[in-house]
Order: C-alpha cells, then sequence, then structure tokens
C-alpha cells in the first residue's frame, strides 16, 4: 500500500500532466485553487486520473471538500 | 377469422440530408462577461468559446425550425406529402401545449403526425433513434428530426454556471428509407438520480403559487425559470461517463474508431470536447465538430449543427461514418454511429 508521500508524489504526477503545474510545487499545505490556480474542470480531470491511478472512489460531493493537496491525499490514503 | 395487416418494416434507413438556420446576432464574450464578473480569457480558457450565436426578439425558435426543416426537405429531394414524421427536440418552446412540430410540419406542406420530444442535449440523437425505427418498422418512408433552441428566452445574463455559454440554433436531418445500412443501433439512457444537476430554476407552479402581494419581486429577481448547472459535475459524467457509451456504440456499430469518418458529440464545452477525444484515443484523422467556438452550447441544436457545418468544410465526409453523442439535462444521453449523407 502506497504511503502518504507516495501518495503525494503520484497526485502531483497527475497535477502536472493536466495543468503542467511542476511537481515539486505539488506540496501537501497548498490549495489547488488558490497556490495552484487549477480550476473546477480541471480539478474534475485531476480526480478521476487520481481515482484510477490508486483505486479509490472519489464522489462528487466530496470534491469540493478536497481544497488542499493534504486534504486530496488523506482522503485517498483513508479511502484505500 | 380475418387476419391482421401490419406494417411492411423496409430494411435500412439513413440521413439523408441536413439542414440549418444559425441566428442573427453573434455575441462576443466581452459582450457578455461584465454582469458576470469575468473577462474573454476566463471564457476562451475555461470553455473555449469565442463568440455564441444568438436570435433577436422577433426571431422565435419556431422560426429556425422551420428554416432548418426546410433545407433539410429541400436537399434530401421530397416534398411535403412525402413526409411522414415530424419530430422536435427542444427544451425552449415556451407553450407546454400545442407543440412545435405541428407548425413546422404546416410549414412544410404535411399534415403527417409530429410531436415534440424532452430530452434536452440528447434531444437531436433520441429523435434519430425514433426516426430510424419508424422508418425500418414501415411506419414511415420520410421522418424529418429537428434539434432547436432559442435558449436566451431561458437565460439568466448574470448567472455563472451555463448562461455565458448558450446560443440559438436549428438543426435537421431527413431520415429515409436506404438501400443500405445507415444508421447503427442507437445506445442512450438516463440517470434520473442526477435530475437536479442540470436544468430550471424552479417550476411554473411557484410563480402561479406566489403572493406577490404578499412577497413582491425584488429589485434583481428573475421571476421566470432559467437555465442552471453543477458544472463539474456535469463535466465528469460527460466526459467520462459518455466515453463508455461512445465505445459501445461503436461495439454495436461493429467499427473500429479509426473507422470514423468524424465524432460529432454535444457542443457543450469545448474542454468536454477535448477530454472525450483523448480519452477514447482516437486518430488524428477524424475530424471533430467544434460548432461551440463561434455558435456556443446550442443543447438539441448543436449536434445537427456541427454535422451541417462539418459536411459543408469537408464534403469528402459524405459516405463517412461519424459518432454522435448528445448528453445532458435529465441526465439523459444517446449516441448512435450514422452514415454522413
Amino acid at each position: 500500500m502506497a504511503n502518504t508521500e507516495e501518495i503525494r508524489a503520484g497526485l502531483a504526477e497527475i497535477v502536472n500532466e493536466e495543468t503542467g503545474v511542476n511537481v515539486e510545487d505539488v506540496q501537501m499545505d497548498k490549495s489547488f485553487t488558490e497556490d495552484l490556480d487549477i480550476d473546477s474542470i480541471s480539478m474534475m480531470t485531476i480526480v478521476v486520473n487520481a481515482e484510477e491511478k490508486f483505486g479509490v472512489t472519489i464522489p462528487d460531493e466530496e470534491v469540493k471538500n478536497l481544497k488542499t493537496v493534504g486534504d486530496a491525499v488523506n482522503f485517498i490514503e483513508n479511502a484505500k | 377469422m380475418t387476419t391482421l395487416k401490419q406494417t411492411v418494416p423496409h430494411q435500412f434507413s439513413r440521413i439523408l440530408a441536413y439542414g440549418a438556420s444559425r441566428p442573427d446576432l453573434s455575441v462576443t464574450n466581452d459582450e457578455i462577461a461584465g454582469p458576470i464578473n469575468s473577462s474573454d480569457e476566463w471564457i476562451r480558457q475555461r470553455t473555449g468559446i469565442v463568440t455564441r450565436q444568438r436570435a433577436s426578439e422577433n426571431i422565435s425558435a419556431v422560426d429556425m425550425a422551420k428554416e432548418a426543416a426546410a433545407e433539410a426537405v429541400k436537399k434530401a429531394g421530397i416534398t411535403g406529402d412525402e413526409i411522414d414524421g415530424v419530430i422536435i427536440a427542444t427544451v425552449s418552446h415556451p407553450y407546454a401545449t400545442p407543440s412545435m412540430a405541428t407548425l413546422v410540419a404546416d410549414s412544410l406542406g404535411s399534415k403527417c403526425a409530429a410531436y415534440d420530444i424532452s430530452a434536452a442535449c440528447a434531444g437531436f440523437c433520441y429523435g434519430i433513434a425514433q426516426a430510424d425505427s419508424m422508418v425500418r418498422s414501415g411506419l414511415a418512408r420520410n421522418v424529418v428530426v429537428v434539434g432547436v433552441e432559442k435558449l436566451t428566452d431561458f437565460i439568466d445574463n448574470t448567472e455563472r454556471t451555463i448562461s455565458f455559454l448558450l446560443g440559438d440554433g436549428a438543426g435537421a436531418a431527413v431520415v429515409g428509407v436506404s438501400d443500405t445500412p445507415g444508421i447503427a443501433p442507437t445506445v442512450w439512457g438516463s440517470d434520473g438520480s442526477r435530475w437536479d444537476t442540470v436544468g430550471m430554476t424552479h417550476s411554473l407552479l411557484e410563480i402561479r403559487n406566489r403572493d406577490f402581494v404578499a412577497n413582491p419581486v425584488q429589485e434583481g429577481e428573475k421571476i421566470w425559470p432559467t437555465l442552471r448547472q453543477d458544472g463539474p459535475s456535469v463535466f465528469r459524467w460527460a466526459v467520462w461517463e459518455m466515453a463508455k457509451v461512445a465505445k459501445q456504440a461503436l461495439e454495436d456499430a461493429g467499427i473500429t474508431p479509426d473507422e470514423l469518418g468524424a465524432l460529432i458529440p454535444h457542443q457543450a464545452n469545448e474542454r468536454i470536447i477535448d477530454q472525450m477525444v483523448k480519452t477514447l484515443k482516437l486518430p488524428e484523422s477524424v475530424k471533430v465538430g467544434r460548432d461551440i467556438v463561434d455558435a456556443g452550447n446550442t443543447s438539441a441544436a448543436s449536434i445537427p449543427l456541427a454535422a451541417h457545418r462539418l459536411l459543408e468544410e469537408n464534403p469528402e465526409l459524405s459516405g463517412k461514418f461519424a459518432l454522435q453523442i448528445g448528453f445532458g439535462a435529465g441526465l439523459a444521453f444517446a449516441a448512435q454511429v450514422v452514415v454522413l449523407p
């Protein structure tokens, strides 16, 4: 099972592929919208790719609660 | 005992011709950005829309439907008395009854069966599915299917989820008897558990039941129902769920993606189109309908309008396979592979 850092790094790769944001900028305390300038549609693409990569389900209503990279990493870790 | 007669089936059907009606106004992003505190750049980046076509107040949805249908019928080389059905897909006919379809049939010089269907952005593909069945069952020889919207009658220019995407227009197709297969099986369905993700703000009954003396209209309040959506949620469904539907439609048609001449998806948002092309791994040889860039999202009209334009700009697509897929409020969806006329 992937640990917290592995999930963060995997998520960073997905974010980079969708938006071009550098992987090293995708840190736990960063806000998707405020810091990484990711809009709601790109966020959905990231969520779907994360579901596939980590084998988890992230419902639409949960996506709204994933404000920071840490929120997403923790959700994925707990959902696995 | 006398044996009942039943209709004698036709083996195959196909789309004989398309028609289009594009309204008079081209509305830029700058013209609509103010009330939603947005910008040309923001709208282009999130939707791909540069301008949207909209109709002046004196042009109705019926006017556009009649024009598109007339072109399709003329190009199909048939006359009013050869039309056995008119199906109108729309969500913007401002009368619950009578239907728009009888007016359009009358304008074509026909007294045929005529009715409207409500399947929003999937409506045109629903109509093609019905027309295909009507023709192949022997119930009809020629059926006119029109997707038409005057969505500007149902938008709120201060609303940020959908209104700025929307345009007006009509597209039509004539489905008729064919010597060869021209319309593959339709993959269609709905998900009513997501009924509230796209649709109107409120029911007409809320207006009827309101006590306007005790509860007068507030400044800036819109009492007329207008459209809303949960954009990200719809985006997710439209791309990944619809990719499965598209793949099934290809499989049911017995063809592979590289055999497609064109993909003609509902023109909801260019980012949905881009992501769908990516998810389906379509080869570059497949032409993709991108009418949205200067037409906006015209709901039921978007697929026939995009098909009409693709054929005008790429006449070599005639005779090729096109996958058309509509999806939207309901949620409702339909996809089928057709041979382009």
